[in-house]
Protein backbone atom coordinates (compact mmCIF):
# COMPACT_ATOMS: atom_id res chain seq x y z
CA UNK A 1 0.00 0.00 0.00
CA UNK A 2 1.46 3.38 -0.91
CA UNK A 3 1.68 6.08 1.73
CA UNK A 4 -0.85 8.85 1.01
CA UNK A 5 1.04 12.04 0.14
CA UNK A 6 -1.67 14.40 1.41
CA UNK A 7 -1.10 13.24 5.02
CA UNK A 8 1.65 13.99 7.54
CA UNK A 9 3.27 11.40 9.78
CA UNK A 10 4.72 11.04 13.28
CA UNK A 11 7.64 8.88 14.42
CA UNK A 12 5.13 6.86 16.44
CA UNK A 13 3.34 5.88 13.23
CA UNK A 14 0.29 8.10 13.43
CA UNK A 15 -0.97 9.94 10.40
CA UNK A 16 -2.53 13.41 10.47
CA UNK A 17 -4.86 14.96 7.94
CA UNK A 18 -5.29 18.68 8.35
CA UNK A 19 -8.73 19.93 7.41
CA UNK A 20 -9.81 23.43 8.23
CA UNK A 21 -7.93 24.02 11.51
CA UNK A 22 -8.67 20.49 12.59
CA UNK A 23 -6.59 17.32 12.43
CA UNK A 24 -7.91 13.87 11.70
CA UNK A 25 -5.67 11.19 13.24
CA UNK A 26 -5.12 7.49 12.66
CA UNK A 27 -2.32 4.93 12.50
CA UNK A 28 -0.37 3.99 9.39
CA UNK A 29 -0.47 0.95 7.20
CA UNK A 30 3.04 0.13 8.38
CA UNK A 31 1.89 0.23 12.03
CA UNK A 32 -1.16 -1.98 11.52
CA UNK A 33 0.95 -4.47 9.60
CA UNK A 34 3.48 -4.65 12.43
CA UNK A 35 0.75 -5.09 15.03
CA UNK A 36 -1.22 -7.80 13.26
CA UNK A 37 -4.93 -8.45 13.78
CA UNK A 38 -6.34 -5.52 15.74
CA UNK A 39 -9.07 -6.65 18.15
CA UNK A 40 -9.64 -3.60 20.35
CA UNK A 41 -9.26 0.16 20.07
CA UNK A 42 -9.50 2.46 23.07
CA UNK A 43 -10.02 6.13 22.27
CA UNK A 44 -10.56 9.33 24.26
CA UNK A 45 -13.94 11.07 24.47
CA UNK A 46 -15.13 14.20 22.77
CA UNK A 47 -13.91 17.13 24.86
CA UNK A 48 -10.71 15.43 26.04
CA UNK A 49 -7.43 17.25 25.39
CA UNK A 50 -4.59 15.64 23.47
CA UNK A 51 -1.04 16.72 24.26
CA UNK A 52 1.64 16.17 21.67
CA UNK A 53 3.73 13.02 22.29
CA UNK A 54 1.47 11.92 25.18
CA UNK A 55 -0.60 8.70 25.01
CA UNK A 56 -4.24 9.30 24.06
CA UNK A 57 -5.50 5.76 23.63
CA UNK A 58 -4.40 2.29 22.68
CA UNK A 59 -4.79 -0.38 20.05
CA UNK A 60 -4.63 -4.03 20.94
CA UNK A 61 -3.79 -6.90 18.67
CA UNK A 62 -4.37 -10.50 19.68
CA UNK A 63 -0.96 -10.50 21.28
CA UNK A 64 -0.03 -6.98 22.36
CA UNK A 65 -1.20 -3.60 23.60
CA UNK A 66 0.27 -0.52 21.91
CA UNK A 67 -0.26 3.02 23.06
CA UNK A 68 -1.30 5.74 20.66
CA UNK A 69 0.82 8.89 20.96
CA UNK A 70 -0.69 12.21 20.03
CA UNK A 71 1.05 13.58 16.93
CA UNK A 72 -0.40 17.04 17.66
CA UNK A 73 -2.14 18.84 20.55
CA UNK A 74 -5.79 19.82 20.64
CA UNK A 75 -9.29 19.23 21.91
CA UNK A 76 -11.11 16.12 20.66
CA UNK A 77 -14.18 17.10 18.63
CA UNK A 78 -14.98 13.76 16.98
CA UNK A 79 -14.30 10.12 17.81
CA UNK A 80 -14.72 7.20 15.43
CA UNK A 81 -17.21 5.13 17.42
CA UNK A 82 -17.35 2.52 14.67
CA UNK A 83 -13.95 1.19 15.71
CA UNK A 84 -15.56 -0.11 18.88
CA UNK A 85 -17.50 -2.70 16.92
CA UNK A 86 -15.13 -2.99 13.98
CA UNK A 87 -11.51 -2.75 15.16
CA UNK A 88 -10.54 -4.72 12.04
CA UNK A 89 -10.99 -1.49 10.06
CA UNK A 90 -7.54 -0.55 11.37
CA UNK A 91 -6.10 -3.46 9.39
CA UNK A 92 -8.38 -3.17 6.39
CA UNK A 93 -8.53 0.56 5.87
CA UNK A 94 -6.00 2.40 8.06
CA UNK A 95 -6.19 5.72 6.17
CA UNK A 96 -9.93 5.85 5.51
CA UNK A 97 -12.40 3.91 7.66
CA UNK A 98 -10.04 3.63 10.62
CA UNK A 99 -9.54 7.33 11.37
CA UNK A 100 -9.58 7.54 15.15
CA UNK A 101 -10.18 11.09 16.35
CA UNK A 102 -10.50 14.63 15.05
CA UNK A 103 -8.95 17.37 17.18
CA UNK A 104 -9.13 21.13 17.03
CA UNK A 105 -5.48 22.10 16.66
CA UNK A 106 -4.32 24.15 19.63
CA UNK A 107 -0.92 24.74 18.06
CA UNK A 108 -1.17 24.37 14.26
CA UNK A 109 2.59 24.83 13.85
CA UNK A 110 3.08 21.35 15.35
CA UNK A 111 1.93 19.95 12.02
CA UNK A 112 4.99 21.42 10.32
CA UNK A 113 7.22 19.25 12.48
CA UNK A 114 5.59 16.06 11.19
CA UNK A 115 7.08 14.00 8.38
CA UNK A 116 5.97 13.99 4.81
CA UNK A 117 4.99 10.69 3.18
CA UNK A 118 8.40 10.54 1.56
CA UNK A 119 10.20 11.07 4.86
CA UNK A 120 7.98 8.51 6.59
CA UNK A 121 8.66 5.93 3.90
CA UNK A 122 12.36 6.52 4.36
CA UNK A 123 12.10 6.03 8.10
CA UNK A 124 10.12 2.80 7.83
CA UNK A 125 12.36 1.43 5.09
CA UNK A 126 15.29 1.35 7.51
CA UNK B 1 22.13 -7.83 24.27
CA UNK B 2 23.17 -11.43 23.78
CA UNK B 3 22.69 -12.84 20.33
CA UNK B 4 19.37 -14.60 19.88
CA UNK B 5 19.41 -18.35 19.49
CA UNK B 6 17.94 -19.85 16.34
CA UNK B 7 16.49 -23.25 15.60
CA UNK B 8 17.53 -25.37 12.59
CA UNK B 9 14.32 -24.17 10.91
CA UNK B 10 15.24 -20.49 11.11
CA UNK B 11 16.21 -20.30 7.44
CA UNK B 12 12.82 -21.72 6.44
CA UNK B 13 10.71 -19.01 8.13
CA UNK B 14 11.19 -16.28 5.54
CA UNK B 15 10.10 -18.55 2.72
CA UNK B 16 6.71 -18.88 4.44
CA UNK B 17 6.39 -15.23 5.47
CA UNK B 18 7.39 -15.74 9.10
CA UNK B 19 7.74 -12.64 11.27
CA UNK B 20 10.16 -13.30 14.11
CA UNK B 21 10.36 -11.99 17.68
CA UNK B 22 12.60 -12.49 20.70
CA UNK B 23 10.98 -15.24 22.73
CA UNK B 24 13.03 -15.90 25.87
CA UNK B 25 16.28 -15.44 23.99
CA UNK B 26 15.14 -17.29 20.87
CA UNK B 27 14.42 -15.72 17.53
CA UNK B 28 11.16 -17.48 16.71
CA UNK B 29 8.24 -16.80 14.35
CA UNK B 30 5.34 -15.09 16.11
CA UNK B 31 3.21 -15.50 12.98
CA UNK B 32 3.35 -16.44 9.31
CA UNK B 33 0.04 -15.17 7.90
CA UNK B 34 -2.02 -13.87 10.83
CA UNK B 35 -2.52 -15.11 14.38
CA UNK B 36 -6.28 -15.30 13.85
CA UNK B 37 -6.01 -17.26 10.59
CA UNK B 38 -3.42 -19.60 12.06
CA UNK B 39 -5.52 -20.13 15.18
CA UNK B 40 -8.51 -20.91 12.99
CA UNK B 41 -6.48 -23.33 10.86
CA UNK B 42 -5.43 -25.38 13.89
CA UNK B 43 -8.98 -25.51 15.27
CA UNK B 44 -10.46 -26.59 11.94
CA UNK B 45 -7.74 -28.16 9.78
CA UNK B 46 -4.07 -28.33 10.78
CA UNK B 47 -1.10 -26.12 11.55
CA UNK B 48 2.62 -26.83 11.80
CA UNK B 49 4.75 -25.29 14.57
CA UNK B 50 8.51 -25.16 14.95
CA UNK B 51 9.08 -26.09 18.59
CA UNK B 52 12.76 -26.95 18.24
CA UNK B 53 13.59 -24.52 21.03
CA UNK B 54 12.11 -26.96 23.56
CA UNK B 55 14.70 -28.85 25.62
CA UNK B 56 15.43 -32.58 25.56
CA UNK B 57 17.04 -33.96 28.70
CA UNK B 58 17.73 -37.72 28.90
CA UNK B 59 17.73 -39.63 32.18
CA UNK B 60 19.13 -43.14 32.09
CA UNK B 61 20.34 -45.83 34.48
CA UNK B 62 19.17 -48.48 36.91
CA UNK B 63 17.98 -45.81 39.36
CA UNK B 64 16.35 -43.56 36.76
CA UNK B 65 12.80 -44.32 37.94
CA UNK B 66 13.59 -43.73 41.63
CA UNK B 67 15.36 -40.51 40.72
CA UNK B 68 12.51 -39.17 38.60
CA UNK B 69 10.02 -40.12 41.33
CA UNK B 70 12.06 -37.87 43.62
CA UNK B 71 12.20 -34.81 41.38
CA UNK B 72 8.80 -34.97 39.63
CA UNK B 73 5.32 -34.51 41.05
CA UNK B 74 3.50 -37.16 39.06
CA UNK B 75 3.74 -40.94 39.53
CA UNK B 76 6.44 -41.89 37.04
CA UNK B 77 5.92 -45.62 37.77
CA UNK B 78 2.62 -45.35 35.89
CA UNK B 79 4.37 -44.63 32.59
CA UNK B 80 4.78 -47.73 30.43
CA UNK B 81 7.48 -47.89 27.76
CA UNK B 82 5.96 -45.96 24.85
CA UNK B 83 4.00 -43.67 27.13
CA UNK B 84 4.24 -40.01 28.08
CA UNK B 85 3.10 -38.11 31.15
CA UNK B 86 2.79 -34.48 32.24
CA UNK B 87 4.50 -33.46 35.46
CA UNK B 88 5.76 -30.54 37.50
CA UNK B 89 9.28 -30.32 38.88
CA UNK B 90 9.06 -28.50 42.21
CA UNK B 91 11.25 -26.71 44.71
CA UNK B 92 11.11 -27.70 48.39
CA UNK B 93 8.72 -24.77 48.82
CA UNK B 94 6.24 -26.37 46.40
CA UNK B 95 6.93 -23.63 43.82
CA UNK B 96 7.62 -24.81 40.30
CA UNK B 97 11.02 -25.26 38.63
CA UNK B 98 9.37 -26.26 35.37
CA UNK B 99 6.51 -28.23 33.87
CA UNK B 100 7.42 -30.95 31.43
CA UNK B 101 6.59 -34.16 29.59
CA UNK B 102 8.31 -37.40 30.53
CA UNK B 103 8.63 -40.08 27.84
CA UNK B 104 9.63 -43.59 28.83
CA UNK B 105 11.91 -44.76 26.01
CA UNK B 106 12.84 -48.13 27.53
CA UNK B 107 12.95 -49.86 30.92
CA UNK B 108 15.61 -47.51 32.33
CA UNK B 109 15.64 -44.65 29.87
CA UNK B 110 13.51 -41.51 29.91
CA UNK B 111 13.30 -38.34 27.85
CA UNK B 112 12.16 -35.12 29.51
CA UNK B 113 10.83 -32.42 27.20
CA UNK B 114 11.26 -29.11 29.06
CA UNK B 115 10.59 -25.43 28.40
CA UNK B 116 13.21 -23.64 26.31
CA UNK B 117 13.75 -20.80 28.76
CA UNK B 118 14.32 -23.29 31.59
CA UNK B 119 16.74 -25.77 30.01
CA UNK B 120 19.86 -24.63 31.89
CA UNK B 121 18.02 -24.10 35.17
CA UNK B 122 16.35 -27.53 34.94
CA UNK B 123 19.57 -29.30 34.05
CA UNK B 124 21.41 -27.72 36.99
CA UNK B 125 18.57 -28.57 39.36
CA UNK B 126 18.52 -32.13 38.09
CA UNK B 127 22.31 -32.51 38.43
CA UNK B 128 22.21 -31.14 41.98
CA UNK B 129 19.70 -33.78 43.00
CA UNK B 130 21.16 -36.72 41.09
CA UNK B 131 21.80 -39.84 43.08
CA UNK B 132 22.42 -43.54 42.46
CA UNK B 133 22.99 -45.05 39.03
CA UNK B 134 21.65 -42.18 36.93
CA UNK B 135 23.08 -40.41 33.90
CA UNK B 136 21.59 -37.04 32.96
CA UNK B 137 22.26 -35.64 29.52
CA UNK B 138 21.07 -32.35 28.14
CA UNK B 139 20.86 -33.15 24.42
CA UNK B 140 18.67 -30.17 23.45
CA UNK B 141 21.05 -29.07 20.69
CA UNK B 142 20.93 -32.47 18.96
CA UNK B 143 17.18 -32.39 18.50
CA UNK B 144 14.76 -30.39 16.46
CA UNK B 145 11.02 -30.67 17.02
CA UNK B 146 7.88 -29.80 15.12
CA UNK B 147 4.24 -30.04 16.20
CA UNK B 148 1.52 -30.84 13.69
CA UNK B 149 -1.75 -29.90 15.37
CA UNK B 150 -5.40 -29.91 14.38
CA UNK B 151 -8.26 -32.24 13.44
CA UNK B 152 -6.59 -33.16 10.13
CA UNK B 153 -3.15 -33.80 11.67
CA UNK B 154 -3.51 -37.56 11.63
CA UNK B 155 -4.80 -37.70 8.06
CA UNK B 156 -1.93 -35.54 6.83
CA UNK B 157 0.82 -37.37 8.69
CA UNK B 158 -0.58 -40.76 7.71
CA UNK B 159 0.11 -40.01 4.04
CA UNK B 160 3.83 -39.84 4.91
CA UNK B 161 4.24 -43.01 6.96
CA UNK B 162 3.44 -46.72 6.82
CA UNK B 163 3.11 -46.85 10.60
CA UNK B 164 -0.56 -46.96 11.57
CA UNK B 165 -0.97 -43.71 13.50
CA UNK B 166 -4.24 -44.93 15.01
CA UNK B 167 -2.04 -47.26 17.04
CA UNK B 168 -0.41 -44.25 18.68
CA UNK B 169 -2.99 -43.16 21.22
CA UNK B 170 -3.15 -39.88 23.10
CA UNK B 171 -0.02 -39.40 25.26
CA UNK B 172 1.69 -42.39 23.62
CA UNK B 173 4.60 -42.38 21.21
CA UNK B 174 6.72 -44.54 18.92
CA UNK B 175 10.41 -44.01 18.35
CA UNK B 176 12.20 -44.54 15.02
CA UNK B 177 9.07 -44.11 12.96
CA UNK B 178 9.82 -43.78 9.25
CA UNK B 179 8.15 -40.57 8.08
CA UNK B 180 8.90 -39.76 4.45
CA UNK B 181 12.22 -41.59 4.76
CA UNK B 182 13.28 -39.96 8.01
CA UNK B 183 13.44 -41.69 11.40
CA UNK B 184 11.72 -39.62 14.06
CA UNK B 185 9.98 -40.02 17.40
CA UNK B 186 6.25 -39.51 16.91
CA UNK B 187 4.23 -38.54 19.98
CA UNK B 188 0.50 -37.96 19.97
CA UNK B 189 0.45 -34.87 22.14
CA UNK B 190 0.49 -31.11 21.90
CA UNK B 191 -0.17 -27.71 23.38
CA UNK B 192 -3.19 -26.47 21.46
CA UNK B 193 -6.21 -28.34 22.80
CA UNK B 194 -6.45 -30.23 19.48
CA UNK B 195 -5.47 -33.70 18.38
CA UNK B 196 -2.01 -33.76 16.90
CA UNK B 197 1.55 -34.99 16.94
CA UNK B 198 4.92 -33.82 18.12
CA UNK B 199 7.86 -35.07 16.06
CA UNK B 200 11.37 -35.23 17.53
CA UNK B 201 14.39 -35.89 15.37
CA UNK B 202 17.71 -34.73 14.01
CA UNK B 203 17.78 -31.18 12.62
CA UNK B 204 18.17 -32.61 9.09
CA UNK B 205 15.14 -34.89 9.43
CA UNK B 206 12.93 -32.24 11.00
CA UNK B 207 13.82 -29.56 8.44
CA UNK B 208 13.01 -31.98 5.63
CA UNK B 209 9.71 -32.96 7.27
CA UNK B 210 8.75 -29.33 7.83
CA UNK B 211 8.83 -28.70 4.09
CA UNK B 212 7.28 -32.08 3.28
CA UNK B 213 4.32 -31.65 5.64
CA UNK B 214 3.66 -28.13 4.36
CA UNK B 215 3.15 -29.54 0.87
CA UNK B 216 -0.24 -30.71 2.15
CA UNK B 217 -3.09 -28.41 1.17
CA UNK B 218 -4.57 -28.89 4.64
CA UNK B 219 -1.63 -27.48 6.59
CA UNK B 220 -0.29 -23.97 7.08
CA UNK B 221 2.77 -22.90 9.08
CA UNK B 222 1.76 -21.50 12.45
CA UNK B 223 3.68 -19.32 14.88
CA UNK B 224 4.06 -18.70 18.58
CA UNK B 225 1.23 -16.17 18.60
CA UNK B 226 -1.35 -18.77 17.65
CA UNK B 227 0.34 -21.35 19.87
CA UNK B 228 -0.27 -19.00 22.78
CA UNK B 229 -3.93 -18.23 21.97
CA UNK B 230 -4.63 -21.92 21.30
CA UNK B 231 -3.11 -23.17 24.55
CA UNK B 232 -4.81 -20.30 26.36
CA UNK B 233 -8.32 -21.18 25.14
CA UNK B 234 -7.68 -24.75 26.25
CA UNK B 235 -6.37 -23.35 29.58
CA UNK B 236 -3.05 -25.15 29.32
CA UNK B 237 -0.66 -23.32 31.64
CA UNK B 238 2.48 -21.51 30.49
CA UNK B 239 5.60 -21.36 32.63
CA UNK B 240 6.34 -17.76 33.55
CA UNK B 241 2.64 -16.87 33.55
CA UNK B 242 0.38 -19.50 35.16
CA UNK B 243 3.36 -21.34 36.64
CA UNK B 244 6.43 -20.01 38.45
CA UNK B 245 8.65 -20.55 41.47
CA UNK B 246 6.10 -18.53 43.47
CA UNK B 247 3.03 -20.45 42.31
CA UNK B 248 2.35 -24.03 43.34
CA UNK B 249 0.93 -26.63 40.95
CA UNK B 250 -2.13 -26.94 43.21
CA UNK B 251 -2.84 -23.23 42.96
CA UNK B 252 -2.21 -23.29 39.22
CA UNK B 253 -4.82 -26.00 38.69
CA UNK B 254 -2.49 -28.82 37.63
CA UNK B 255 -3.17 -30.86 40.75
CA UNK B 256 -3.98 -33.82 38.47
CA UNK B 257 -0.22 -34.09 37.88
CA UNK B 258 0.63 -33.97 41.58
CA UNK B 259 0.51 -37.22 43.55
CA UNK B 260 0.58 -36.23 47.20
CA UNK B 261 0.58 -39.82 48.47
CA UNK B 262 3.89 -40.77 46.83
CA UNK B 263 6.38 -42.76 48.96
CA UNK B 264 9.19 -41.92 49.09
CA UNK B 265 8.19 -38.30 48.74
CA UNK B 266 9.08 -36.01 45.84
CA UNK B 267 10.80 -32.67 46.38
CA UNK B 268 8.09 -30.22 47.37
CA UNK B 269 5.58 -32.85 48.44
CA UNK B 270 5.69 -31.89 52.15
CA UNK B 271 5.05 -28.25 51.36
CA UNK B 272 2.23 -29.09 48.95
CA UNK B 273 0.63 -31.47 51.46
CA UNK B 274 0.72 -28.72 54.08
CA UNK B 275 -0.71 -26.27 51.56
CA UNK B 276 -3.57 -28.62 50.76
CA UNK B 277 -4.33 -29.36 54.41
CA UNK B 278 -4.35 -25.68 55.33
CA UNK B 279 -6.53 -24.91 52.32
CA UNK B 280 -5.29 -23.15 49.17
CA UNK B 281 -5.00 -19.40 49.55
CA UNK B 282 -5.08 -18.77 45.80
CA UNK B 283 -6.57 -20.50 42.79
CA UNK B 284 -6.34 -20.09 39.04
CA UNK B 285 -9.72 -19.21 37.49
CA UNK B 286 -11.21 -18.03 34.25
CA UNK B 287 -12.32 -14.41 33.99
CA UNK B 288 -14.42 -12.67 31.38
CA UNK B 289 -14.71 -8.92 30.92
CA UNK B 290 -18.15 -7.38 31.31
CA UNK B 291 -16.90 -3.86 30.63
CA UNK B 292 -14.77 -2.83 27.69
CA UNK B 293 -11.18 -3.98 27.60
CA UNK B 294 -8.95 -6.99 27.27
CA UNK B 295 -7.34 -8.56 30.33
CA UNK B 296 -3.57 -9.02 29.95
CA UNK B 297 -0.75 -10.75 31.80
CA UNK B 298 0.11 -8.82 34.97
CA UNK B 299 -3.08 -6.74 35.21
CA UNK B 300 -4.26 -6.50 38.81
CA UNK B 301 -7.67 -7.82 39.88
CA UNK B 302 -9.82 -6.14 42.53
CA UNK B 303 -12.98 -6.80 44.53
CA UNK B 304 -14.65 -3.81 46.16
CA UNK B 305 -11.46 -1.80 45.85
CA UNK B 306 -9.22 -4.46 47.41
CA UNK B 307 -6.57 -6.21 45.32
CA UNK B 308 -7.30 -9.95 45.16
CA UNK B 309 -4.87 -11.22 42.54
CA UNK B 310 -3.71 -10.77 38.98
CA UNK B 311 -4.29 -11.88 35.43
CA UNK B 312 -1.76 -14.52 34.30
CA UNK B 313 -2.80 -14.65 30.63
CA UNK B 314 -5.48 -12.80 28.73
CA UNK B 315 -6.52 -11.90 25.22
CA UNK B 316 -9.55 -11.73 23.01
CA UNK B 317 -10.48 -15.33 22.24
CA UNK B 318 -10.02 -15.78 18.49
CA UNK B 319 -12.74 -18.44 18.64
CA UNK B 320 -15.50 -16.66 20.59
CA UNK B 321 -14.28 -13.03 20.43
CA UNK B 322 -14.86 -12.81 24.17
CA UNK B 323 -12.31 -10.83 26.18
CA UNK B 324 -11.14 -13.47 28.60
CA UNK B 325 -8.25 -14.36 30.84
CA UNK B 326 -6.86 -16.70 33.42
CA UNK B 327 -6.23 -15.12 36.79
CA UNK B 328 -4.69 -16.23 40.07
CA UNK B 329 -7.08 -14.98 42.76
CA UNK B 330 -7.57 -15.24 46.50
CA UNK B 331 -9.64 -18.40 46.95
CA UNK B 332 -12.66 -16.69 48.49
CA UNK B 333 -13.32 -14.91 45.18
CA UNK B 334 -12.92 -17.88 42.87
CA UNK B 335 -16.49 -19.13 42.63
CA UNK B 336 -17.95 -18.94 39.12
CA UNK B 337 -20.19 -15.90 38.88
CA UNK B 338 -18.22 -13.76 41.33
CA UNK B 339 -18.15 -10.17 40.11
CA UNK B 340 -14.68 -8.65 40.12
CA UNK B 341 -12.79 -5.78 38.50
CA UNK B 342 -9.68 -5.79 36.33
CA UNK B 343 -7.45 -2.74 36.39
CA UNK B 344 -6.80 -1.69 32.80
CA UNK B 345 -4.56 1.34 32.36
CA UNK B 346 -5.64 2.87 35.64
CA UNK B 347 -9.35 2.11 35.32
CA UNK B 348 -11.26 -0.60 37.17
CA UNK B 349 -13.30 -2.49 34.57
CA UNK B 350 -16.06 -4.94 35.61
CA UNK B 351 -15.45 -8.64 34.97
CA UNK B 352 -16.77 -11.97 36.22
CA UNK B 353 -15.27 -15.31 37.22
CA UNK B 354 -16.16 -17.96 34.61
CA UNK B 355 -15.59 -21.68 34.17
CA UNK B 356 -12.41 -23.11 32.63
CA UNK B 357 -11.43 -24.27 30.08
CA UNK B 358 -12.68 -21.81 27.46
CA UNK B 359 -12.36 -24.45 24.77
CA UNK B 360 -12.65 -28.22 24.71
CA UNK B 361 -12.60 -30.26 21.54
Amino acid sequence: MSTPTELRYSKEHEWVKVEDGKARIGITHFAQNELGDIVFVELPEVGDELTINEPFGSVESVKTVSELYAPVSGKVVEVNEELGDSPEFVNESPYEQAWMVVVELSNPSEVDELMTAEQYDEMTAE
Amino acid sequence: MAELKRTPLFDAYAQYGGKTIDFGGWELPVQFSSIKDEHDAVRNRAGLFDVSHMGEIFVEGADALAYLQKILSNDISKIAVGGAQYSAMCYESGGIVDDLLTYRLSENSYLLCVNAANIEKDYEWMMQHAEGDVTINNRSDEFAQIALQGPLAEEVLQTLTATDLKEIKYFKFQDNVDVAGHKVLVSRSGYTGEDGFELYGSPEAIVALWHKILESEHVIPTGLGARDTLRFEACLPLYGQELSKDISPLEAGIGFAVKLQKEPKFIGQEALLAQKEAGLLRKSVGVEMIGKGIPRHGYKVFKDGVEIGEVTTGTQSPLTKRNIGMALLNTEFTEVGTEIEVEIRGKLVPAVVVAKPFYKR
